[in-house]
């Protein structure tokens, strides 16, 4: 029976992939029918903070990375205890997230074409992000309750790279191409 | 046994409705509404063709190959044959497909004609307006905010733009025999259609866009406008017209309109 | 029978269950909007009983025929075809017939059928919430349905619930296409290729392919739609609206960009109706010709390129639309291209017949009538492929007539073929073979006096989603056409009515089966 979750998995990301492909092809579809693309990041302090955003997402992965590591060992505490570092990362993200949209509502509306863009993408990212903590949570319950095995946490794993290199594609194109000249 | 003798019936009617002169397509007046049913005509063929020769078939195995006790004998895979039907199918669907391009190209890929009457068409929900530029040929500024629909002013010509003032709206589409037009459509709310079944023209008319349409109509006559994409509750009474007139009657009609333009 | 069952069998009638509600329910908005297309001034009670908002006095208005029309083609693409061949028949037979215990991952089908069934009544939940269900078709097109209540009836919480319903089913479809693709990857049985699987079984698993990638893709455009008018995002949105006089203050959206994404999903759509049909009747010509299918290798390769190709076609219902005109003739091609391996299954399944000893049970009569509307219901995907041609069509009556022809007769053939094939199997006993041959003459008879003349209407130019044709001088030419239409309709409907008493005597009455009634030789009759 091993293996069927961890394909499971990949063509979920597949399919996801996509999904995130179509809302950056709208992305670009609807910045290149608008010349007059708006570019509201300074360099300091948002893309700073964007960037912090990043790491903490990057960090996260990184604990993933030790969590599969652990289980993979036969350590299923120092697995759980990975595995709640890499949540919090992912909350961390969602806080830091939420406190950059409430700056950029004060002066950004949902109802610009930029507006939709950035909080539609974003948001959906997030949601990603959100659905991860969750996830992670299950299996960390799970993991510390004896259940699961190393490819249940290894496909959770996938999921979360998954969500980070989304938000590597998120990044740049969203970010950096709309950073004050 | 009833089977075939039941699609062969079936596809017998179907082929016979074709020669029915009742449910066609409307009379055609200009040369690219002639040149489409010309085409039209050969993809008929075509078809049609294939039609009989693929039923024809399924009901002549049917009826031949039907449970008589009779051993098997048929085959089960032969990669000559089925290359070669492969391929007949290919030349025959993209043959088809190129032939039909040149009508496509005659609408949409020619530039515009420098002689083309210019009108602007601009659809709402439910009703469509169109614009002349005027003695001037060339059409006033629009701002949305000096839209009056009430006032005759459904387009928001600009009345501070001296291009604009002698600009004309109608209700009704009135070209010129024999002369190029090229309208310019555009929509205010939600996306319409311009369709005239004698030109055998049809656009979408999509807000924030504005598309061009280009047609030269040979008989004058009077035909109905459509709308034939869902723009909501009033989608099926959206209905325009399309007046060709000869010269001197379109002359007329407009030295008379031009004289009734006043602007705020 | 547990409701919550996750038995690959149980469920597999549970689809089978939905798509039976969905059909009829579907079929009688139909004939609602059959009436009222030929008598669109008669009061009727029952209308105002079923719909008093929508039928003040009984006088049907035309967004309550619009919202018909839309409920009618959603429930018809979605709940029916999308679901009682692929997830119905494929949950039941694809375990079975490569030696399966079970799906790969039996909780998320479970969860796969309910989330389904959440979306069949999240989207009836339409009817009965104030402003009544969307009219938009089932197409959706915005800014139509994306700028909510200002642009009609309809366009408040119906046209939310349509979405969200749609979004569900795309979650639903998702899990369901992982599922039989690792089933298929992973539990085919020891020994057995992929190149030995029945074509049923490619049916299913190229089907599975198609959903992974085209709901993946309806899935952020129903969102987006969702966002624009929930959210006041303008992703679909122009600049400059003037809506029931008053200005819109979003920009810079395209409404173009939606039925990109809507037809990305819409055309593979179709192929996923009918791909899992094509797999069921190969077999079913197959088993009552006595002979092995022509070509088998043929007909994998044909469903891989059907399944490919219709990814880059989906242009081809735009090409009105004012998207680059040169952008048209590529689609076009394409079009055309797609149509090849849809005549060479075509010619294998002739060549299946030719040199056979073909027995007519009921399931092969269904079989031959889905050849015989294949190709009627298919050739005329030849004239509208050529945007030169479609100039003049395009959303009139001639295309109503092509997929219904294709999608809504076709398809619904296989499901029947499927049914009598396999009914056996699901419960011991035959569908009574009578009834079953009855049922299909007098339907075959029907969907060709209802669905052929309304080509002609197209000639006339007929456009379609007209709740009433009064306005017009040119539709008066149609009037008897569309009243002979609407007395066929009736007669099909009626004729429904046999398939029905069968299904459910026949579950409990019929003949008893023996194990191997047909003298198939796929596993799911040979195994035990
Ligand atoms: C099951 C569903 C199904 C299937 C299989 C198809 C198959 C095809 N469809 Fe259809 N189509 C729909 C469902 C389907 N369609 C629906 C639902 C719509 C409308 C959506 C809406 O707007 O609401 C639509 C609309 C639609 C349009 C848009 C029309 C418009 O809105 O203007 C076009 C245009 O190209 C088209 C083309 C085709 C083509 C070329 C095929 C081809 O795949 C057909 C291939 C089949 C054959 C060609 C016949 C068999 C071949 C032979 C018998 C060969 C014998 C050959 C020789 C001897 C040479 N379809
Ligand atoms: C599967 C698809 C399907 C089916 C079967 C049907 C069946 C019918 N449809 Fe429909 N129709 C659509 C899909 C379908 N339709 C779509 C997509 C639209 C476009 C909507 C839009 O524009 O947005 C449409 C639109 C549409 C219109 C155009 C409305 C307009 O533009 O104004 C009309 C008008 O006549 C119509 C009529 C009918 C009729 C009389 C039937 C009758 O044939 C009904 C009789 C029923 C059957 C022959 C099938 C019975 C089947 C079973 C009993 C099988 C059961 C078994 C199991 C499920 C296990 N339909
Ligand atoms: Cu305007 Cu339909
Ligand atoms: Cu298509």
């Amino acid at each position: 029976m091993t293996g069927h979750k961890r394909l499971g998995m990949w063509l979920f990301v597949m399919s996801d992939v996509l999904t995130f492909a179509t809302l950056l092809i709208v992305y670009m579809a609807l910045r290149l029918g608008n010349p007059d693309w708006p570019r509201p990041f300074t360099l300091s302090p948002a893309i700073l903070f964007a960037t912090g955003m990043t790491i903490v997402l990057l960090a996260s992965s990184l604990t993933m990375v030790w969590a599969v590591a652990a289980m993979e060992a036969g350590d299923r505490r120092g697995a759980v205890r990975w595995l709640v570092a890499t949540m919090a990362g992912g909350l961390g993200f969602i806080g830091l997230h939420l406190t950059e949209w409430r700056h950029l509502l004060e002066t950004v509306s949902p109802g610009t074409i930029f507006g939709s863009v950035f909080f539609g993408i974003t948001g959906l990212h997030m949601a990603h992000v959100a659905a991860g903590v969750i996830y992670l949570g299950v299996l960390a319950v799970g993991v510390g309750r004896g259940k699961f095995a190393a490819e249940d946490v290894e496909t959770g794993g996938l999921y979360w790279h998954f969500v980070d290199v989304v938000w590597m594609f998120v990044f740049p194109l969203i970010y950096l191409m709309a950073v004050k000249p | 046994m009833a089977i075939a003798i039941l699609i062969a019936a079936l596809a017998g009617a179907t082929l016979a409705l074709f020669f029915q002169p009742r449910w066609w397509f409307p009379e055609a007046i200009s040369a690219h509404a002639r040149a489409y049913d010309a085409h039209f005509l050969v993809t008929l063929c075509v078809i049609g063709c294939i039609f009989v020769f693929a039923q024809g078939l399924l009901a002549w195995v049917i009826f031949r190959y039907r449970d008589r006790g009779q051993a098997v004998t048929g085959s089960d895979g032969n990669n000559t044959l089925e290359i070669a039907w492969t391929s007949a199918t290919a030349v025959i669907f993209l043959g088809l497909a190129l032939a039909g391009q040149g009508i496509w190209a005659g609408v949409h890929l020619e530039g515009s004609d420098p002689r083309a009457l210019k009108v602007e068409v601009l659809a709402k929900q439910f009703a469509w307006s169109y614009r002349y530029a005027g003695a001037d040929g060339a059409f006033g500024r629009v701002d949305v905010k000096q839209i009056d629909d009430a006032g005759g002013n459904s387009f928001g010509i600009d009345a501070k733009d001296p291009k604009g003032k002698d600009d004309l709206t109608a209700a009704v589409l009135r070209v010129p025999v024999g002369r190029p037009v090229e309208l310019h459509l555009k929509s205010r709310d939600v996306i319409h259609n311009f369709f005239v079944r004698e030109l055998r023209l049809k656009q979408d008319v999509v807000p924030g866009m504005t598309i061009p349409l280009r047609f030269t109509a040979t008989k004058t006559g009077t035909y109905e406008v459509p709308c034939s994409e869902l723009c909501g509750l009033g989608h099926h009474q959206m209905r325009s017209s399309l007046v060709v007139m000869t010269e001197e009657d379109y002359a007329a009609w407009l030295a008379e309109a031009q004289q009734k333009v006043v602007l705020p | 029978m547990t409701l919550f069952s996750t038995d690959h069998k149980v469920i597999g009638k549970q689809y089978i269950g939905l798509a039976l509600f969905s059909v009829f329910l579907g079929m009688l908005l139909s004939l609602v909007m059959r009436f009222h297309l030929v008598h669109p001034d008669t009061k009727v009670r029952l209308f105002q009983m079923l719909w008093p908002e929508g039928a003040p006095g009984g006088q049907m208005t035309p967004e309550l025929y619009l919202s018909l029309m839309t409920m009618h083609g959603t429930i018809m693409v979605f709940f029916v075809l999308t679901t009682a061949p692929q997830s119905g028949f494929g949950n039941y037979f694809l375990p079975l017939q490569i030696g399966a215990h079970d799906m790969a991952f039996p909780v998320l089908n479970m969860l796969s059928f309910w989330t389904t069934a959440l979306s069949l009544g999240t989207l009836l939940l339409a009817f009965v919430v104030e402003g009544g269900a969307p009219l938009s078709g089932w197409t959706a097109y915005p800014p139509l349905s994306g700028l909510g209540k200002i642009t009609g009836p309809g366009q408040g919480l119906g046209q939310d619930l349509w979405i969200l319903s749609i979004a569900l089913f795309c979650v639903a479809s998702l899990m369901g296409a992982i599922n039989i693709i690792v089933t298929v990857i992973e539990l085919r049985a020891p020994g057995m290729g992929y190149f030995d699987m029945p074509l049923t079984c490619w049916g299913w698993f190229v089907t599975a392919l198609i959903s992974l990638f085209a709901f993946a893709v309806l899935l952020p455009g129903g969102v987006l739609l969702l966002l624009d008018r929930v959210a006041g995002t303008s992703f679909f949105i122009p600049g400059g609206l003037i809506v029931n006089d008053q200005v819109q203050g979003r920009s810079g959206g395209s409404p173009l960009l939606f039925q990109h994404l809507f037809w990305f999903f819409g055309h593979p759509e179709v192929y996923i109706a009918i791909l899992p049909g094509m797999g069921v009747i190969s077999t079913v010509l197959s088993v009552f010709s006595g002979k092995k299918v022509f070509g088998y290798k043929a007909m994998t390769v044909a469903m891989l390129a059907i399944g490919g190709l219709g990814f880059v076609v989906w242009g081809h219902h735009m090409f009105i639309s004012g998207m680059s005109p040169y952008s048209s003739i590529a689609f076009s091609v394409l079009t055309m291209a797609v149509g090849v391996p849809s005549a060479v299954k075509t010619f294998n399944w002739l060549a299946t017949l030719w040199g056979g000893r073909l027995r007519f049970t009921a399931a092969m009569h269904y079989a031959l009538g889905f050849v015989s509307l294949f190709i009627t219901g298919g050739i005329t995907g030849l004239v509208l492929g050529q945007p030169g041609l479609d100039i003049y069509f395009h959303d009139t009556y001639f295309v109503v007539a092509h997929f219904h022809l294709i999608m809504g007769v076709a398809a619904v053939f296989a499901i029947w073929a499927a049914l009598h094939y396999w009914f056996p199997k699901m419960y011991g006993r035959f569908l009574n073979e009578r009834l079953g041959k009855i049922h299909f003459f007098l339907t075959f008879v029907g969907v060709y006096a209802v669905f052929v003349p309304l080509h002609f209407a197209g000639f006339v130019g007929n456009p379609r989603r007209y709740p009433d044709f009064k306005e017009y001088e040119f539709l008066k030419s149609v009037t008897g056409l569309h009243m002979g239409v609407t007395h066929a309709a009736y007669f099909l409907a009626a004729v429904q009515l046999i398939f029905l008493f069968n299904y459910f005597w026949s579950k409990r009455r019929g003949a008893v089966a023996p194990g191997n009634p047909w003298g198939a030789t796929t596993r799911e009759w040979t195994d035990d």
